[in-house]
């Protein structure tokens, strides 16, 4: 394990060097045209854009602008929320996750979400772990232990934990909490991972982890991450939607918005004339 | 900035005043329950300690002095005038107060067996070594002078020796009793069982007309093999109660007569003058443990009271494993299924004010539905054969437990509420978030979560169970119950029995009881072990509860 003191390089993280078009990316998540109402009042207003497969998209925007209430969109974590409702549809592989009859479960599976505050279960560090392939009738302790051990390398956590599996995962620290938060995500192997804010409870260095991890697990899921932090958006995205007061205002490759973007909101928001 | 505060108002806005109030408020709290305590322990707890006995000669002026022998229980100041009005001769002059005593004289066969007596007229007071207080299983203590052991009518010791004559006999006769009993209530009560179970099957059988040749004549065999059984243990029985009898002792009153006791009518003899200090504490251990594992005697008024402490505890428990299911599920499916609106609203109020609803009512409503309608039921669907006797259609255990659940169902259904609110948002999303179902959710972390605030439901249920004595009076709590409800015959549990019960037994030994002076100090030992009884359920249940707080301390939010 690298200590985080120096063994971070921030601008070896983040993109590739070579450029990016959105036009020649293929599409895991297509949201064509959706809005969402809390009751009467209107959240979103016919958000459109596609997320490409196996690249991380970054969701920006000031406080209140609907970049979370979107991201609970693509795993229906909205419908938890009394008196939301949807018009539009979200296509996950061409299918409409909305539609009639639609397995929600089986779609958050599919569709893993991480949090803006650490919340492991009040289990040992394994349990949590095993916890999604306890739900889906795993029983073989072979593959639950295989699968402990390849997350928790995943989410660069099991060198900090493989001497303690069976202890509490609250003894951990929060950044170390947050990283099996993802450990557990990915244990359950989904198509697309959510992370909402992941790092805006966690200290600088933790929050360095984490970026450093989102990096690595993008050559295996797709990611849809938002946050407050430009500089980190600059940092690990690929694409990144710029949102003001449920509308998107602005998508594009990171690079092209950040440094030239079309729309004046966007220029402002990211000089920080407001936000 | 130093005259602000010295002025009145500056010291009233300092807060000082609320800080003295509540300090105040707590220490007269915790003042009243440590007095409620004490009161009770030490007025119950010194019941079992072997007082010197006394022997004098009460002269009340003009009349023959009257010897006595007695135990002092109490002694208290009263003017002159009460105790002429009393009628008592007492002198004009002299001070104000004078001393009474209450003696314990025992030998209820010769009158009252306790007197109250002016202390100035007792006289040659002494404590002679020899003096023997006899516990008896009839009439209460004896007191008086040994003066010699019998064997069927024939002397066998006299003076110093019967005392050790008599301690071994005793300890002989002890045994005897104590396998008479076992075989009476154990053996016998099992053949009783059996046999009556026999005569329901017969019956059943009659009903649906399945009685053949063929199982009336097994059935016949069953009768006659406990029969048999039944005639040994008969013949068993008569041996031991002619040994049982076989010693006697004779003693001599304070008033000189002489009387003959049956040694199997004694449960202990001792000499408290003659015993020191050491031996008095082990007597008094002794005694203190016979009053937690003894079945009562004489109306309750003497020996145990353990089949009151299982009744109690059995009780509770039984409840516990109702109430609790019923409770969470009410409240799983209040909290997180139900459609939050004005019904649910009204449902918790109606929940909430359950709990205010006065005790006695909820024995009315146990007696009226329980008892009749359900137990009725039970009774023609099931047990047709034992008619027209009630099975499950009388009070008995488990309507006073059913009884006691619905009225503890708020408390729990209230705290398991809470604890539900107060799992965080982000846990649940968490579980969610991975594929779980919400009813996987609830099950495997959410509840688990909760179940420290369950567990005060718990607590605070089996803490208000437990005391509860009105409702239980309807609804299946008897003054003396035969036999235990958990027992060695089949099914061992019996939920249609009636049971006894501690706070019922405080209610019937005070207030019920023919011997008022007698049964006192037991209503205050008791009390005090009521108070301890619930207090180590609430103290385990205390402990679950913080282990699992422990195992799963939500996070720091």
């Amino acid at each position: 394990m690298q200590t985080p003191t120096h063994g971070i390089d921030i601008s070896a993280l983040g993109r590739d060097k070579r450029s990016l078009n959105l036009a020649d990316e293929t599409v895991a998540i297509e949201v064509p045209k959706l809005s969402l109402f809390y009751g009467e009042k209107q959240a979103l207003y016919d958000i459109s854009l596609n997320i490409p497969k196996q690249r991380v998209t970054a969701f920006i925007g000031p406080s209140g602008c609907g970049k979370s209430t979107l991201l609970r969109c693509f795993n229906r974590m909205n419908d938890l929320v009394d008196g939301c409702r949807i018009e539009g549809a979200i296509n996950l592989d061409g299918q409409n996750i909305y539609r009639k009859g639609e397995d929600v479960a089986d779609l958050r599976r599919r569709v893993g979400m991480v949090f803006q505050k650490p919340n492991p279960f009040p289990k040992s560090i394994y349990e949590n772990v095993v916890y999604g392939l306890r739900i889906q009738g795993i029983k073989q302790k072979r593959v639950l232990d295989e699968t402990v051990e390849w997350a928790l390398k995943g989410a660069a956590l099991w060198d900090e934990v493989k001497d303690r599996l069976h202890e509490s995962a609250l003894g951990l620290s929060g950044g170390q909490q947050q990283r099996l938060v993802i450990a557990r995500t990915i244990a359950v192997q989904p198509e697309v991972l959510l992370l909402d804010e992941p790092s805006s409870a966690l200290d600088p260095i933790s929050s360095l982890k984490v970026e450093e991890l989102i990096y690595e697990l993008k050559a295996r899921y797709t990611i849809v991450i938002v946050t407050h932090n430009m500089q980190q958006a600059a940092r690990v995205s690929d694409y990144t939607a710029f949102m003001y007061m449920g509308k998107l205002i602005e998508y594009g490759d990171t690079d092209t918005l950040f440094t030239n973007p079309e729309k004046k909101q966007t220029e402002d928001y990211i000089t920080g004339r407001y936000g | 900035m130093s005259d602000k505060r010295n002025t009145r108002t500056g010291w009233f806005k300092s807060g000082s005043p609320w800080i003295w109030m509540n300090g105040g408020a707590v220490s007269i709290a915790v003042i009243m329950t440590l007095g409620l305590l004490a009161v009770i322990a030490v007025r119950g707890l010194a019941h079992f300690w072997a007082s010197d006995l006394i022997q004098a000669n009460y002269v009340v002026p003009g009349e023959q002095p009257r010897p006595v022998i007695g135990e002092v229980v109490q002694r208290e100041q009263v003017t002159r005038e009460r105790l002429q009005g009393a009628g008592l001769p007492v002198a004009e002059e002299g001070s104000e107060f004078m001393v009474r005593q209450l003696l314990k004289v025992g030998n209820r066969e010769f009158g009252a067996d306790f007197v109250w007596v002016v202390e100035e007229w007792m006289q040659d007071v002494t404590r002679p070594r020899e003096l023997l207080a006899i516990e008896r299983r009839e009439w209460g203590n004896f007191y008086g002078y040994l003066l010699a052991v019998r064997e069927r009518g024939q002397l066998v010791a006299e003076g110093e020796a019967a005392w050790s004559a008599l301690q071994e006999r005793l300890a002989r006769a002890g045994k005897l009793f104590d396998e008479l009993n076992r075989l009476e209530r154990v053996d016998i009560g099992a053949i009783n069982y059996g046999m009556e179970r026999l005569r329901l099957k017969t019956r059943g059988l009659q009903l649906d007309d399945k009685l053949t040749a063929e199982a009336q004549a097994d059935i016949d065999a069953q009768r006659a093999e406990y029969q048999a059984q039944y005639r040994a243990l008969e013949d068993r029985l008569a041996e031991l109660n002619q040994a049982l009898s076989r010693d006697s002792i004779l003693m001599r009153t304070a008033a000189g007569q002489e009387v003959e006791i049956n040694l199997a009518k004694v449960v202990d003899v001792y000499r408290p003058n003659a015993m020191s200090t050491t031996e008095k504490l082990g007597f008094y251990g002794a005694k203190l443990w016979e009053f937690v594992s003894d079945d009562p005697r004489e109306a309750n008024t003497e020996g145990g009271v353990f089949p009151a402490i299982f009744g109690t505890v059995l009780m509770v428990m039984i409840m516990a494993v109702i109430v609790t299911p019923f409770g969470v599920i009410a409240a799983v499916y209040l909290r997180e299924y139900a459609k939050q609106g004005p019904l649910t609203r009204l449902i918790r109020i109606a929940v909430n004010n359950l709990a205010g609803v006065p005790s006695i009512v909820y024995g009315v409503f146990g007696l009226g539905f329980f008892v009749y309608v359900l137990g009725g039921s039970i009774d023609q669907l099931f047990y047709r054969e034992a008619a027209p006797s009630p099975v499950f259609g009388t009070p008995g255990l488990m309507w006073a437990s059913l009884t006691l659940a619905i009225l503890t169902l708020p408390v729990v259904i209230v705290s398991t509420e809470e604890g539900l609110a107060r799992i965080p948002r982000m846990i649940r999303e968490g579980s969610l978030a991975l594929g779980a179902t919400k009813s996987e959710t609830l099950w495997r972390v959410v509840i688990p979560m909760a179940s420290p605030a369950m567990m005060t439901g718990l607590i605070l249920a089996v803490a208000r169970a437990a005391g509860e004595v009105a409702p239980l009076m309807l609804v299946g709590v008897v003054k003396l119950a035969p036999t235990l409800p958990l027992n060695g015959n089949y099914p061992y549990l019996h939920l249609d029995q009636k049971i006894m019960h501690l706070g019922f037994h405080i209610f019937d030994v005070g207030f019920q009881s023919p011997n008022v002076e007698a049964a006192r100090p037991l209503v205050y030992a008791t009390a005090f072990l009521l108070v301890l009884v619930i207090a180590t359920l609430n103290m385990s249940a205390v402990y679950i509860r913080n282990h699992l707080r422990e195992k799963y301390k939500a996070l720091d939010h």
